[in-house]
């Protein structure tokens, strides 16, 4: 879930009132926000870097807000306010428009052939006469990195990049070219660099050094010129310094590059919407002109406003709620989804403007209704419908079988599922090939290689962390393992296995015999060949001497020095 | 028995007449005795270690030296050798064990007697006396008091007569030898109980390995969300790829995601069979729901159903106190027609209140699988706070339309993990106390009942 930090003092000028920490919580909370910590800056850097570092920081109180994941136009304190005040009736939500220009006035991207193998689509816009502040610009830049970091994936879908417009001259061409080819001033860098000496140059970068990855393998890098052959920027990596948008930049000029259009354009949509507040005609935004490969423009940005149509009855019969239509038009228009009844009431006309690009269905409408209800004033209802419960014979049986084993004096374990090789394989004098195991490939520790195929390593770990425990240890765990099978849609499946484990100064394996005995049993298996289970000793290995038995269930017993167990399936 | 070898050297070498040459040839000895020559060189060893000693000087020898009556020439030919140095000597350890013998130990001074005590020439015993007085309840017969009534007692009678000593009533008495059950599955059995006195029916969730397919796409969850990022999901690596994937099923999901369709806009992207196949950890029990579901799907006329599920979920995750990379998650799911968010709420009402917590509210809240989605949070009188229990939704069109469910059927679910609420109930501050090989098998053994409701 993404984090949003503002300023308290600036959030409150902005929303036009101040609000005790509690207060603000619950607005939060009734907006489906958190308040995750108040905070300041001093504080952060004594947490993270020790008291003596944190002198000098600011001692403003800073609140972490938790945004849901899909709220993109939420990022940054402009879109909170917004989407606080449009809520609390304060404000009417702004209706963002799209200037375009005079033929041949306006601006131009040009995208080449060249991209189509690396990074094939781009979308740029242009917000003219803007006026920054240092919390504005602030607010500018770390809204990009949010977004960078969220609907972006880390710049692999989309990478924005953004431009002081007085210090470039279109049209823009966004092209490919080979390494070499490439040279320019990167940003805050003082001097020249070739698109292969930058990537050396931040192969240490703690920041930049996880973009790398995603163009160094390819033969061309991603470039974007202007009319004079200044790079504005290297995408996904750097941004010219040529370019750099400062406090007293006026118009600035915007463009995301990308391998997901639709991400792309979302990306663009939520910029520009969130800062034309900041523009001398406010909530406008210029746009530009992008041409494809395949001579087809496209009119960036698309700030599409899309209108669907929802009955109100849908809306109280999902919620559980019985509104008048235009009440729930009301509802949703405080959700920033400008709403009003049609027809003879029967319909809803709901108005989805570009920065909420979440709602994809009427579901995401209902929702956003819900939300403006308070979904602590929904009455509580208990479902109608009749049903007979059942349990799952197997886990069913099991929970039989704890009862009894620790009715035998045994003590129920919980071991992980996952474990290394050697636990499976090599510790118990096996190779792994022949253990049939689930292999994982992203393990984070040697300790997360292999799903178990047999309970008995996870005992033993549990006595070795258990050595000061008076003797004898008597364990056991009725739990899953896991092992390839092909015939199984996803090529493996579990079993549910029962292992025991008896340990003591003397093996004890008469116990663990016994315990088996017992088992069987207790599952009424009589102890004969014909339908019963039997216990035959195997050739044994030489220093695995196995025991097998086999009737309607198969176990093995497995004699060590000091340990004697089994495992039963 | 046969002479040793040195004794009949020794014999040989008195027998050897007196001179300036007085001696034997070990060669020609050895050739004489019939013996080894290597055999004889041992014993001329042996015999020259004794030699080297003093016996019997054991006892005063490094005294005597200490004292200086003795001097040791290192260098003497033939060896060390040692010399007498004084003409006469004054023996104070004499005249001092002497004085013991004589009962006048007491006079000899501290460091003398621990000096004597250290050479084992003298040795101390205490001895205890008691002073014998008649008690309060003095009488001439002897009687032992009984510890235990025994079956000779009860046979004969003679218990009745018999004196018993008192028990420690203010002791713990000896712990019976019993077994025991993991305080985590104590409380997995009493959320089952829940479920199934709310009429719930269990659902299989018997495969740890998942497709990602069941696991997210099912789901309605894009393929380039977050969670499928190798940081947060345990990939497979054999078997890497799911062989079997519900065809026909699979076109309607790939359609929905990349084009829309149910009444949704989609996700607007490129759809890729490659990353569905993909096999991994299951990373929740909700891709056991969606099997369930899409079974009940299949089964032609639909019937309103309540399902439940409690086990093994798996994150790619880095480990601490409260985090492990595999952990229990408990489901529960129903499906029916017309539910409304306020049965979802009154579902999870009753739910909680029989786990024991009955102040709850709720919170807007996103899942990608969920529409309306709700964060159940309930007040936490320790942390005198609101904190949260669960996560709930109404399943999204674009999860149970594609499966074949009637569109008129709304699915309420909802999930929590089961070591939260057991960390909380057993007032436990490291998860890794709990689950795991390092639990700490004293905390089971002391473990006291489940019970939710107190």
């Amino acid at each position: 879930m993404p984090t949003v930090s503002v300023k308290r003092d600036l959030l409150f000028q902005a929303l036009g009132r101040s609000y005790t920490d509690e207060e603000f919580n619950d607005l939060c909370f009734e907006f489906g926000l958190e308040l995750d910590e108040v905070t300041s800056e001093k504080d952060i850097i004594s947490k993270e870097k020790g008291e003596g570092k944190a002198e000098g920081a600011s001692e403003t109180v800073l609140y972490k807000i938790d945004v849901p994941a899909n709220r993109y136009d939420l990022l940054c304190l402009e879109g909170l306010v917004r989407g606080l005040q449009v809520f609390k009736e304060r404000i009417n939500l702004p209706r963002y428009e799209k200037i375009i220009p005079a033929k041949g006035e306006g601006q131009k991207m040009i995208i080449t052939e060249e991209t189509v193998k690396i990074r094939p689509y781009a979308v740029a816009a242009v917000l003219r006469n803007i006026t920054f502040t240092k919390e504005r610009y602030d607010s500018f830049i770390d809204l990009q990195e949010k977004l960078h970091q969220n609907i972006c994936r880390r710049r692999a879908l989309v990478a924005i990049g953004t431009h002081d417009l007085d210090t470039i001259s279109g049209p823009f061409t966004f092209t490919a070219k080979a390494p070499s080819e490439i040279k320019f001033k990167p940003l805050n860098q003082s001097q020249e660099y070739t698109a292969s000496q930058i990537m050396d140059l931040y192969r240490t970068d703690s920041h930049l050094r996880h973009y790398l990855h995603l163009i160094e393998n390819k033969p061309r890098y991603p470039v974007i010129f202007d009319s004079k052959g200044v790079v504005l920027s290297m995408p996904p990596i750097i941004n010219g310094d040529h370019s750099k948008i400062s406090l007293k930049t006026r118009n600035v000029f915007i463009e995301c590059t990308g391998t997901d259009m639709t991400k792309a354009k979302i990306v663009l949509d939520i910029i520009v919407a969130m800062f034309s507040e900041y523009c001398e005609k406010q909530f406008t935004v210029e746009a530009v002109e992008v041409v494809y490969p395949n001579g087809k423009t496209h009119i960036c940005p698309e700030l599409a406003y899309r209108k669907e149509k929802v009955k109100p009855e849908l809306i109280n019969k999902k919620l559980g709620i019985s509104e008048t239509p235009s009440s729930l038009a009301k509802l949703l228009t405080r959700m920033c989804l400008s709403s009003h009844v049609t027809g003879n009431g029967n319909n809803i006309e709901v108005e989805i403007p570009p920065t909420r690009a979440d709602v994809i269905h009427a579901c995401d409408i209902i929702e956003d209704a819900a939300i403006a209800y308070g979904y602590n004033n929904i009455q509580m209802v208990i479902p109608k419908t009749y049903t007979i419960a059942n349990q799952l014979p197997l886990n069913k049986l099991a929970e039989l079988l704890r009862l009894d084993l620790a009715a035998a004096g045994f003590t129920e374990a919980l071991t992980f599922a996952l474990c290394s090789t050697e636990d499976i394989a090599d510790k118990l004098g096996m190779d792994i090939s022949a253990t049939n195991a689930v292999r994982i490939a992203n393990p984070k520790t040697a300790e997360f290689q292999v799903a178990r195929t047999t309970l008995l390593p996870g005992l033993l770990k549990t006595i070795a962390a258990n050595r000061k425990m008076p003797l004898p240890l008597k364990l056991f765990e009725i739990s899953d393992i896991v092992v390839k099978d092909p015939t199984k849609d996803v090529g493996a499946r579990n079993y549910r296995h029962l292992c025991a484990i008896y340990y003591n100064k003397s093996p004890g394996f008469e116990i663990i015999h016994g315990l088996l005995d017992r088992v069987m049993q207790l599952l009424e298996v009589p102890p004969n060949e014909e339908n019963g289970y039997t216990i035959k000793a195997t050739e044994g290995k030489e220093d695995t001497d196995t025991v097998y038995c086999r009737g309607c269930f198969g176990a093995q017993i497995f004699p060590y020095s000091l340990r004697r167990t089994f495992c039963c399936r | 028995m046969s002479p040793s070898v040195a004794e009949l050297l020794l014999q040989r070498l008195e027998r050897t007449p007196p001179g300036p040459d007085g001696g034997l040839c070990s060669l020609e000895a050895a050739a004489a005795l019939g013996l080894d020559h290597q055999t004889l060189v041992g014993a001329v060893k042996s015999l020259q270690a004794l030699g080297e000693k003093l016996p019997g000087a054991q006892v005063g020898f490094s005294k005597a030296m200490a004292n200086k009556w003795l001097r040791l020439d290192k260098g003497a030919p033939g060896g060390p050798r040692i010399f007498r140095a004084v003409d006469a000597v004054q023996d104070v350890v004499q005249s001092s064990l002497q004085q013991v013998q004589e009962g006048n130990g007491g006079s000899l001074s501290e460091r003398e007697r621990t000096d004597l005590k250290r050479r084992k020439l003298l040795l101390e015993v205490t001895l205890k006396s008691y002073w014998i007085r008649k008690g309060s309840a003095f009488s001439t017969a002897v009687v032992r008091q009984e510890t235990d009534l025994t079956p000779e007692m009860i046979a004969t009678g003679s218990w009745r007569k018999l004196p018993f000593k008192a028990y420690n009533f203010s002791a713990l008495g000896l712990p019976p030898t019993c077994g025991h059950l993991h305080p985590l599955l104590k409380v997995r059995s009493q959320l089952r109980q829940i479920f199934l006195e709310m009429g719930f029916t269990e659902m299989p969730t018997d495969n740890f390995v998942e497709s990602s397919f069941w696991n997210f796409d099912a789901l309605f969850q894009p393929q380039q969300h977050p969670a499928r990022d190798q940081h947060d999901t345990f990939f497979l690596h054999d078997p890497a790829e799911a062989p079997e994937l519900p065809a026909s099923y699979m076109a309607r999901v790939k359609k929905v995601h990349s084009q829309g369709g149910y009444g949704s806009q989609g996700y607007k992207y490129e759809w890729k069979v490659e990353e569905a196949r993909k096999n991994l950890l299951r990373t929740h029990t909700t891709s056991a729901s969606a099997r369930a579901l899409y079974h009940l799907a299949r089964q032609g006329k639909f019937t309103p159903v309540k399902y439940f599920s409690i086990d093994r979920v798996f994150r790619n995750e880095s480990l601490d106190a409260t985090h492990l990379a595999e952990f229990h998650q408990v489901e529960g799911v129903v499906a029916d027609r017309g539910l409304t968010l306020g049965h979802l709420m009154g579902t999870l009402q009753q739910f909680f209140t029989k786990l024991g917590i009955s102040k709850l509210r709720f919170k807007p809240a996103y899942n990608p699988y969920t529409e309306p989605s709700m964060e159940v949070f309930s007040y936490h009188e320790g942390l005198k706070k609101w904190v949260e229990v669960g996560n709930s939704g109404v399943f999204r069109p674009e999860l149970l339309l594609p499966m074949g469910l009637p569109e008129n059927v709304s699915v309420i679910a909802w999930g929590l993990s089961l070591e939260r609420p057991t960390m909380i109930k057993y007032g436990i501050n490291n998860i890794r106390e709990l689950v795991g090989h390092r639990v700490n098998l004293q905390m089971i053994y002391d473990n006291p009942l489940c019970r939710l409701d107190a």
